[in-house]
């Protein structure tokens, strides 16, 4: 257990010394401010507006944005080393190899959750100081319950990103195919999902299996996480709407995004104990 | 005290291809031995057998008294340089044996002390990727030290060092035999190695070749030893006839010495006979050597060995 925690400690802070963690603060700070302020550019205003609405915006972008850094922060943590020639030593070392993808893991989930609360934080803390109607305990649930579910999200791509570095070759195999597995989850599973929706056209089986459909992509579960909590009327009416027959419970919901933070992960620790070195 | 290496009939297969094919030896403690072998000699295998990182087809081995596959906790007794060790570019040589002291549960002052002991305490807080070459190395061997291991494991540990810190690392290496600790080194520097080692195992094509002491080998080969003999002026013709009348075939050298070729089981009596002979001037005895063994037993990558059996 220690090696574990040894290795996630050394991780984290190569993930720090790589300014990784400072330029996502700095990013999650910036995208949560701009879209604060610039959010209802649209509408011919500019200016802080509705603090739900503003989550729902942060929401659909860091559905994009935090899948795609949790993939890169981790595409390269054990096919990098195999090309750089450490990885035969870290094994010659006394720690079993699940040990190893285990900190591994651990401790680039631990960046992108620091740089997580670190930027949207700030940012929050920002928007609360300059909009005192904001500060209610209601938003404060709701931001904690972002913060939390997108650090989950991360861990969910990391533990992806894991298994990919696990199973590939090369370095740039691995980076190849973390982005197909970006895309495929955040743009082609919801248009496969929307094709179906047109195509079948409503019927009761596809409306029976259609919201259970969703939480086969932990994009769709994170999204669902925080947009069925902020309710109607915050500019997510697309989704909410899709789903108005369904209501799905927070703790499940919340079950399934750590289900999928652990399952790829998991998965990742057993092929690495079968591969030949 | 058990050996420190020992494996009977060892296999390790990889699909059709047989990187080692039933090999057998026996490594005692507190000697240096020479691991040699060409590239896909079986070598790599067999190191990360040792370190149990891949699980052999067959046979058995044993390393310090216990099956190193997936046992973790023996791998706190070894140590290990990897065939030309990058590390991380990004630590510097501290933070690395810091890191890596804590998970081999090495007391953290020892990283300091080997630092000082391979000569990198100046550079301890500098990025690793500043390192040269031979820096690395020693690094690596710094790190092979952590936890004070009963068996080190070398793989061509003086590739790109200079002579002066292969000297000192072959120093360091005869710390360790002194200490009583088991060292196992792979290179292909067989003139490099020779002196610094007390046996060899020596490998081709997955199959151990021979496996004991230098002078065991050395007597199991019965390489003839080599005599350079020096005339007096005018006296080389005259030597010549008298050594083919007593059956030695002597051969004239461009800078008018004679070279001998001589059984090893005649050595001592020609000797003798060469030193009470006048009209040699001066005679330099040049035993066979690791490389010209090694050639003999065709540890090359062409199967000279069954033409010559």
């Amino acid at each position: 257990m220690n090696s574990i925690f040894i290795v996630a400690w050394k991780e984290f802070r190569d993930d720090f010394r790589n300014r990784w963690t400072v330029a996502l603060t700095v990013l999650f700070a910036l995208l949560a401010l701009g879209i604060a302020w610039f959010g209802s550019a649209a509408a011919g205003r500019v200016g802080f507006t509705s603090f739900d609405a503003t989550l729902a915006s942060l929401t659909t972008l860091g559905a994009f944005v935090i899948p795609l850094i949790g993939l890169l922060i981790a595409y390269d943590t054990i096919v990098g080393e195999r090309d750089d020639g450490t990885l035969l030593l870290m094994l010659s070392y006394p720690l079993a190899r699940g040990q190893l993808v285990a900190g591994k893991f651990l401790g680039h989930c631990g960046a992108l959750a620091a740089a997580t609360l670190a930027g949207f934080g700030l940012a929050v803390a920002i928007m609360q100081l300059m909009q005192p109607p904001a500060q209610t305990l209601q938003a404060w649930l709701h931001i904690g319950r972002f913060i939390l579910s997108a650090s989950l999200l991360g861990a969910c791509f990391v533990g992806m990103a894991c298994l990919i570095s696990v199973q590939t070759a090369d370095k740039s195999r691995a980076a190849g195919l973390a982005l197909i597995g970006w895309l495929a989850s955040v743009v082609l599973f919801d248009l496969a999902l929307l094709a179906l929706l047109v195509v079948s056209g409503g019927n009761p089986v596809e409306r029976a299996v259609y919201p259970y459909l969703l939480l086969l992509n932990p994009v769709d579960v994170f999204r669902l996480v925080n947009l069925t909590a902020l309710g109607d009327g915050a500019g997510n009416d697309l989704l909410t709407g899709m789903t108005a027959h369904h209501t799905y419970s927070p703790a499940l919901l919340c079950l399934v995004l750590l289900g999928w933070a652990v399952a790829p992960f998991a998965w990742a620790m057993l092929a690495f104990r079968r591969k030949e070195i | 005290m058990n050996p420190a290496i020992e494996f009977e009939a060892l296999a390790k297969r990889y699909g059709m291809l047989a990187a080692l094919d039933g090999v057998s030896a026996c490594v005692p403690r507190g000697q240096v031995i020479g691991l040699l072998g060409h590239n896909g000699a079986g070598k790599s295998t067999l190191i990360k057998l040792i370190l149990g990182l891949i699980a052999p087809s067959g046979g058995r081995l044993d390393v310090l008294g216990q099956s190193p596959w997936r046992a973790h906790a023996l791998r706190r007794r070894i140590g290990y340089l990897p065939e030309s060790a990058t590390f991380y570019a990004n630590l510097s040589g501290r933070e690395l044996l810091d890191y890596l002291a804590r998970l081999k549960q090495a007391p953290r002052a020892q990283a300091q002390a080997l630092l000082e002991r391979v000569g990198l305490a100046h550079a301890a807080d500098r990025r690793i990727g500043t390192y040269s070459k031979g820096m690395r190395q020693r690094l690596g061997l710094a790190q092979a030290l952590l936890g004070s291991p009963e068996l080190v494991l070398l793989d061509e540990p003086t590739t790109g060092l200079d002579p002066q810190a292969t000297r000192e690392l072959y120093r360091i290496v005869g710390e360790l035999r002194a200490d009583g600790r088991c060292v196992l080194v792979s290179s292909h520097l067989l003139a490099e190695l020779e002196p610094h080692i007390d046996g060899a195992l020596i490998l081709r094509q997955g199959k151990l070749l021979a496996a004991g002491s230098l002078a065991a080998l050395g007597e199991q080969a019965a390489l003839p030893a080599h005599m350079l003999l020096r005339p007096h002026e005018n006296a080389g013709a005259e030597l010549m006839t008298q050594l083919a009348a007593r059956g030695l075939a002597a051969q004239s050298r461009p800078d008018g010495r004679l070279e001998l070729q001589v059984p090893r089981e005649a050595k001592l009596r020609t000797l003798r006979e060469l030193l009470a002979n006048p009209a040699i001037a001066d005679l330099d005895v040049r035993e066979p050597t690791l490389a010209q063994l090694y050639d003999w037993l065709g540890a090359g990558p062409h199967p000279a060995a069954e033409a010559r059996a």
